[in-house]
Parts: C-alpha cells; sequence; structure tokens
C-alpha cells in the first residue's frame, strides 16, 4: 500500500461517519415489549410500571441492551439505502485496498441512564482509529473502531458504544462471524483463478471466449485429444488442427467440493469429467443440479460460464427430460 | 412459577416479589434479587441453557430492527458465505443483558456491556451462558460478572457486564 493510501486512510480518524440523526421512533413500550418477548427475558421492570416502582423507579425503563434498537434504519431503508455519507467514503477507500469483507468483533456499552418511554435518541458514530494491517485468521485486514454515542432529546449522552469491526481481504469466502454492519456494501465477487495460458493452450481458451469448444485433433492419424498439447500421443506428430465439439456428453466422475472454499465460487461446488460424445474429457463444473442429483453416467449439455470479460469456461447441464 | 420471594429488599425499601408480576414470566424465567453486600467475587451464575431455534433467531433480529439478509435468509446467507443464517449483534446483547439482570434481579441497573464476537449462533445449536462474578466496586455498589456464551463451534460471546446493585446488608 501506498503512503498516500495510508494518509488517506489516517484522514478518517475524528471524522464522522454517521451524522446525529434522532430514531424513527422515541422509546415506546410496543417496541419494548417485541424485544423482551423474542429475547424472552422475563425482568418486569421493562413492561410493568408497580414492578419498576417498586426497585425505586418512576416507572418502567427500556433494556439497556436495546439501545441500539431505537436508532436503527429499519426495514425500508435496509432495502433501499440512501446517502450513505461518510460511512460509504469509508467503505469505498477499505474496497480500494481490497478490504472488502467486514465482521464485527467488539462492541462495548457504556450506559449513563436508563431509558423510559418518550425519550428520543440519537446517534452519531465518530471514527476512533483504524490499525495497520494485520493478519488475521480471516485473511489480512484492518481493525476500524468507531465511537457511537447516543444522546437523548435534551442533548445529553445516554449512552456510548465503542464498535470494532475487522475490514479484511477475505481468504476464503466472506466469514461466518458476526453481523455486516448495516450499510455495508454488498461483497464484489471475486475473480476466478486465472487460466495458465501458454502458446499450447490458448488457442482453446480463445475460442472459449466465443462460446466455441473445440478439441483438437492430430492431424497425421486424426486423434482427438484434451488436454492440449503440442505433440499427439498416439503418434507424435506435432500437425493438428480443431474441431468444435457437439456440447453433448456425459457425467463420467465427480466429487463435490465443499472446502476450502474460493471466494469466486458457489458452494457447494460440483467438479466433474465429463466425456464428450467425441470422446474425449474435460474437467469442468455441472450448473442447475444439485450435489444429490448427480449421477455418473448422467447426459449432460453444454453451457457457457462468462466468469469475467477477460474469462468464459465450458460448463455442463443436465439435458433436460424433453431432449433424451 | 417458581417465583423466588426477595428477602432483601428493593431500593427504596420496598420488598422485591421478582416474577409474581405481569410481563416476568415469559418463559419462566425466575430473577433473582441481589444486593451488593450479599455477593463475593467468584460467586457463580447460574448456567443458562438457550436454544436457537431458527423462528427465534429471525424474531430477535426484527425485534432489533435488524433486515440484515444473513439473520432471516437462508439462501443468501449461504451466498455470503455462511452456512445457514445466524444471531445478530444486538441479540447477543439482548441474551447476555437478560441472563445477568435475570441473575440479579429487577433493581440491578445495568451499566455496561462489553462483548467480543466469536463463533455465530446458528440454528439447531444451543448457547450456554456462564458467568462468574470478577470484580466489586464499594464506592458505586457496582459489581462486574464476566460472561461468556459458547455453541458448539466455540465462545459465541466473551466479556464483562457491569450492573449497580442495591447496597444491602446493614444499610
Amino acid at each position: 500500500m501506498s503512503e498516500s493510501y495510508e494518509e488517506r486512510l489516517r484522514s478518517f480518524v475524528g471524522r464522522e461517519l454517521v451524522p446525529a440523526k434522532p430514531g424513527q421512533d422515541p422509546v415506546n413500550r410496543p417496541m419494548i415489549r417485541h424485544w423482551v418477548e423474542a429475547m424472552e427475558d422475563g425482568n418486569p421492570i421493562y413492561l410493568d410500571d408497580e414492578a419498576a416502582r417498586a426497585t425505586g423507579r418512576a416507572g418502567v425503563v427500556a433494556p439497556a441492551s436495546m439501545i441500539q434498537a431505537w436508532t436503527m434504519r429499519g426495514y425500508a431503508a435496509t432495502m433501499t439505502p440512501t446517502d450513505a455519507g461518510g460511512f460509504g467514503e469509508l467503505v469505498s477507500l477499505l474496497a480500494e485496498g481490497g478490504y472488502t469483507s467486514v465482521v464485527a468483533t467488539d462492541s462495548e456499552l457504556e450506559f449513563h441512564r436508563e431509558l423510559v418511554p418518550g425519550d428520543h435518541v440519537s446517534m452519531r458514530e465518530v471514527v476512533e482509529s483504524i490499525s495497520p494491517e494485520k493478519n488475521t485468521g480471516l485473511g489480512a485486514g484492518r481493525f476500524v473502531t468507531t465511537l457511537k454515542t447516543y444522546r437523548d432529546q435534551d442533548g445529553e449522552i445516554v449512552a456510548t458504544q465503542r464498535w470494532r469491526t475487522l475490514r479484511f481481504r477475505p481468504a476464503t469466502k466472506p466469514a461466518e462471524g458476526a453481523a455486516p454492519e448495516p450499510g455495508e456494501a454488498e461483497q464484489a465477487r471475486a475473480l476466478r483463478p486465472r487460466p495458465a495460458i501458454n502458446r499450447d493452450n490458448a488457442f482453446w481458451f480463445e475460442a472459449a471466449l466465443e462460446h466455441r469448444l473445440v478439441i483438437q485433433r492430430c492431424v497425421s492419424c486424426k486423434a482427438l485429444r484434451h488436454p492440449t498439447g503440442p505433440c499427439c500421443p498416439e503418434c507424435n506428430s506435432f500437425d493438428w488442427d480443431t474441431v468444435e465439439a457437439s456440447g453433448r456428453g456425459h457425467v463420467h466422475s465427480f466429487v463435490v467440493n465443499h472446502h476450502p472454499r474460493h471466494p469466486a465460487f458457489d458452494f457447494p461446488l460440483i467438479v466433474a469429467v465429463v466425456e464428450l460424445a467425441e470422446g474425449t474429457r474435460l474437467i469442468t463444473n455441472l450448473v442447475g443440479v444439485t450435489p444429490e442429483e448427480v449421477e455418473i453416467d448422467m447426459p449432460v449439455t453444454l453451457d457457457w460460464v462468462d466468469a469475467d470479460p477477460g474469462l468464459s469456461l465450458p460448463v455442463f447441464r443436465p439435458v433436460a427430460q424433453e431432449d433424451h | 412459577m417458581n417465583a423466588r420471594s426477595a428477602g432483601d429488599d428493593g431500593v427504596n425499601g420496598a420488598p422485591v416479589t421478582a416474577g409474581d408480576v405481569a410481563g416476568g414470566t415469559v418463559n419462566g424465567i425466575v430473577n433473582g434479587a441481589r444486593d451488593y453486600a450479599g455477593i463475593a467475587v467468584g460467586d457463580t451464575l447460574p448456567e443458562l441453557s438457550i436454544p436457537l431455534t431458527r423462528t427465534m433467531i429471525v424474531a430477535t433480529a426484527i425485534a432489533s430492527r435488524d433486515y440484515q439478509d444473513v439473520h432471516h435468509d437462508p439462501e443468501l446467507a449461504l451466498q455470503r458465505g455462511s452456512k445457514d443464517i445466524f444471531m445478530n449483534i444486538l441479540t447477543s446483547n439482548g441474551l447476555v443483558d437478560r441472563f445477568v439482570t435475570g441473575w440479579a434481579g429487577p433493581a440491578a441497573v445495568v451499566k455496561a456491556i462489553r462483548i467480543r464476537l466469536g463463533a455465530p449462533n446458528h440454528p439447531g445449536d444451543t448457547m450456554v451462558l456462564t458467568g462468574t462474578v470478577s470484580a466489586k466496586d464499594d464506592k458505586d455498589n457496582q459489581v462486574e460478572i464476566s460472561v461468556r456464551g459458547t455453541n458448539s463451534l466455540g465462545p459465541h460471546v466473551t466479556g464483562t457486564v457491569v450492573v449497580r446493585l442495591p447496597k444491602g446488608g446493614d444499610a
């Protein structure tokens, strides 16, 4: 990473990510009820004024842990995020450094007072620190620590929350850890691994870019061969040309890959050896079929995956019933 | 309802009878009613085992207004690299809150919840919460409890909770 990138990251320290904005609704009993029912929290002080007064309180209070819920953006804004502000800028800058995945690692809540129905909470989030790149179990990443300050309708602080996320370059698919942070941009899909292209196989990948599955043929003995190579294994001739495959074949063998997970692929990933009608075999993926449905000798037909502008690859899907 | 009648006094000296009140019996949890004097560092909280059903993970996400798809949509969770939906952070905080205040009693005021997150809580698993009193602060009658919530994959949540309690004792 260049020094200027480091400096650009450092410039975010102290910056406001989310401006203070009141929650959609004031603290209220219906939301408290939903919370304590779902949490199965039997503490009576959240819904019963008399029980709350018996503990010295003026009436019911909201569960302390509910603080974050009062300023959540809700369903509509989650579905159609709008102005991402400083938060969006930071996410973009991190993505520029390759840190496209996120997992929350720490939440440290300090409560200044209990909230009661009618309180109207707003939250402001500021960056405290961005760590140098660290190697973690999930991949190389940076810890981003922010401080969320919750204030009431009078501007008094009611709670603070130190919030730490790891923004990382996924070593595997996005982590199973904790929840993605609200506002997180959708993950950019990783590129498929590049094939090692050389003078002996370039023609095959170039044909694939045009959605043509070709098979190398010996000019001398007419034997077909795959994978590609400079020399005929039957007659040792170096002369070759190609024929275009019919696209019909059957499953010769297959495995289902669960682990390790490369971020370019969907899992479980079916890796198959397909024997073409012409007799050669190639390693490919099966699509439009679940691992449970795949059978040896299952008839399959050619399809194409346009992985990215520089890479198209043949895959195979089961032959539809009416095609039998 | 196996309600425990508190022998200790509430903040105002009014006896607290936890569990007899409406809203206190969602799942038969018995609220304790601790006071500061009656607690010692090293005391252990009763273990709380929480079955992590799919419905519960979705219900708690929605109750906390968290509509991230990974908390309710199994297909999208799978696409994002998780084996299934998983519990959101607000719920981890909520369950730790419930665990500690359920033991401490209705008079307890939560002052801090500090957690580190680990293995995800997926449907079909069980999280077992354990806790130990790790510190006491005489000045504010505050007690710190070290908490750990473990599922079949390992620790889901570890951290500390600070509650302020009625003084109790000879006060």
